[in-house]
């Protein structure tokens, strides 16, 4: 905190009071809602409800179907920040090599961050209609028998190439400048004592981009959870038979389409500890990198 | 730097394809949204101008009937805009705020208050729809801007960026306003808001595009078409296109689905250097 600060009066509830008041409304009250609905059962109709404790947890943990999704969900995400965060890696340090048109191909890498998650799932989708795609057509073609719609590790292929895709970009404006921020006589004195531009990578450039890296990882895997619900929405709906449903895709079926408000609750108090501890993870490195 | 001839080709081969990978799907979406229908459907997607551009797009943003609702496309890009600008404005005026106290001032409630600001970021919107909707609908705020921008805004994510960027502020200046007098809020107004400029444009730019592409919350706020974002509605158009057992409306949806891209990127690509400012220096 700051040294010089100003002394008690009331100024500083003003400030946040509008802040704290949406916080409050929009934040706190839904939040504490759904830990309230999770130990809940309510009968077909919504008429009545019961307190049940933990029976709801234990049906939704017991549950097939949601042990399925957590499954693909983990799959998932490690599949699709290990792939971007790869390519855009070897990207970045290409595009960090060039002399000749580098403003150009940072430009032309780096716009995807603008697009939304649901145009790339409805890009993906026409690239793999049966009627007219053309991925489809050349998978096809090689003789894959490739069929999205019915064979379901078709669809979470579908899935994770349009999640790599959209998420290409934003790693690679942080590998970019990351890379940029080496300094210049680190490198060069690397290029004199080895020539082997893939050994100086392993040996100088990807330790010096690990903290990089590491918060890529946990950027990833956040987008990977949450933000590809437009993703898949729009391309595979979650089929077949729930293959390609991560966990808050299935919490929005459940509650809003399928209307099992305690289950669909008791998921969203199992993903509220999930993220809570990957975002305290993320804090605990943050704080250090900072000390150093 | 030293570099051989070969590996600067192969550099600018690599680049070339990854630009291409990121490219090629919107340019085969463009491109086919200027070709009929029934050419697309006997033909399959294509990969250069047809001659329709001006009558697809056209019928779009100004008939309704050609975004099988009772919106056009040109209201549904009004709403989006609405949306970003309104979320971004927002969230940039009231975390500034909430920074510029908990960063400033020594009072009782500011741990308590700063670790209730912190608990926004471990749970997303995505995690706490359902409850989110009932209150809003409790609330009678369901189809209304405010319902609609207002819970986005819950999350602190921007609070935290300003409170980096403020605790970077030289002590000094505070000193010295002091002795000239100033109070808090001549402070916030007069030296605070234009050191920071930049931060808030950068923040600006990064929240309009993230308002702009917001899927999940509108999708269940807005059940009337009238507040349609341009994002919900092609998901709208999509849906519809195999119904009736007419042949699939594909250019005027990949038109939709342009015209839903266009706006955020040509912002990101037009104030590039300030949004990669942004994004890298904010979210470290």
């Amino acid at each position: 905190m700051k040294r010089v600060q100003f002394g008690h009066s009331p100024v500083p509830y003003f400030f946040v009071a509008p802040q704290i008041l949406i916080i409050a409304i929009f934040f706190l009250w839904p939040a504490a809602q759904a830990v309230y609905q999770s130990f809940l059962l309510e009968d077909a109709f919504g008429m009545s409800s019961q307190f049940v404790w933990f029976r709801n947890f234990e049906d939704v943990l017991s549950s097939s179907s949601w042990l399925k999704s957590a499954i693909f969900t983990a799959v998932f995400s490690f599949l699709v920040a290990f792939i971007s965060i790869a390519i855009s890696l070897f990207l970045a340090v290409r595009a960090d090599e060039v002399i000749r048109g580098a403003k150009s191909y940072k430009t032309l890498l780096m716009w995807g961050y603008a697009v939304a998650p649901p145009v790339a799932g409805l890009l993906g989708n026409m690239l793999f209609n049966p009627l007219m795609g053309d991925l489809y057509k050349l998978f096809n073609s090689f003789g894959f028998e490739f069929n999205h719609i019915q064979n379901a590790n078709d669809a979470a292929f579908v899935v994770t190439l349009i999640a790599v895709w959209k998420q290409v970009s934003v790693n690679f404006i942080f590998f970019l400048s990351g890379l940029q921020g080496i300094p210049k006589s680190v490198t060069e004195a690397a290029t004199l004592d080895c020539k082997s531009a893939e050994r100086r990578f392993w040996t100088i450039t990807f330790p010096l981009l690990a903290p990089t890296t590491f918060f890529l990882m946990v950027i990833n895997l956040t987008y990977a959870f949450f933000e590809t619900f437009g993703i898949i929405d729009v391309s595979t709906k979650g089929s077949p038979g729930g293959a390609t449903a991560t966990l808050v895709y299935k919490v929005y079926v459940d509650g809003f389409l399928g209307a099992d408000m305690g289950g669909s609750s008791a998921q969203s108090v199992l993903l509220m500890i999930m993220v809570s501890v990957l975002t305290v993870f993320q804090f605990r490195f943050i704080e250090r990198k900072v000390h150093y | 730097m030293y570099q051989s001839k070969w590996r600067s080709i192969a550099n600018h081969v690599i680049l070339i394809l990854g630009s291409l990978f990121m490219i090629l799907p919107v340019w085969i979406a463009f491109v086919s949204s200027t070709h009929t229908r029934e050419f697309l459907f006997q033909n399959g997607l294509q990969f250069w101008f047809g001659g329709h551009f001006l009558e697809n797009y056209g019928a779009i943003l100004f008939d309704t009937a050609a975004t099988k609702g009772r919106v056009t496309a040109l209201e549904m890009l009004f709403n989006s805009m609405v949306l970003g600008l309104g979320f971004a404005i927002g969230k940039v005026i009231i975390s500034m705020m909430a920074a510029y106290a908990i960063v400033y001032f020594r009072f009782r409630l500011a741990v308590p208050i700063f670790w209730v600001i912190f608990s926004t970021l471990l749970l997303p919107l995505e995690v706490r729809i359902v409850p989110s909707y009932e209150v809003v609908s409790s609330l009678g705020l369901l189809n209304t801007y405010t319902g609609l921008i207002l819970p986005l805004i819950a999350s602190a994510t921007g609070t935290f960026f300003f409170r980096q960027f403020f605790r970077s502020v030289p002590d000094e200046l505070l000193e010295a306003a002091r002795l000239d007098g100033a109070g808090p809020l001549r402070f916030f107004i007069d030296i605070l808001v234009p050191l920071s400029v930049t931060m808030i444009a950068a923040i600006f730019i990064i929240m309009f595009v993230v308002g702009w592409n917001q899927y999940l919350w509108p999708l269940l706020m807005t059940t009337d078409d009238q507040l349609y974002t341009i994002v919900i509605g092609i998901k709208q158009v999509y849906n519809s296109l195999y119904e009736g057992g007419q042949i699939p409306q594909f250019p005027k949806a990949f038109a939709l689905t342009i015209m839903a891209t266009i706006p955020p990127v040509l912002v990101v690509v037009i104030f590039q250097r300030m949004f990669v400012k942004g994004l890298v220096e904010t979210e470290k």
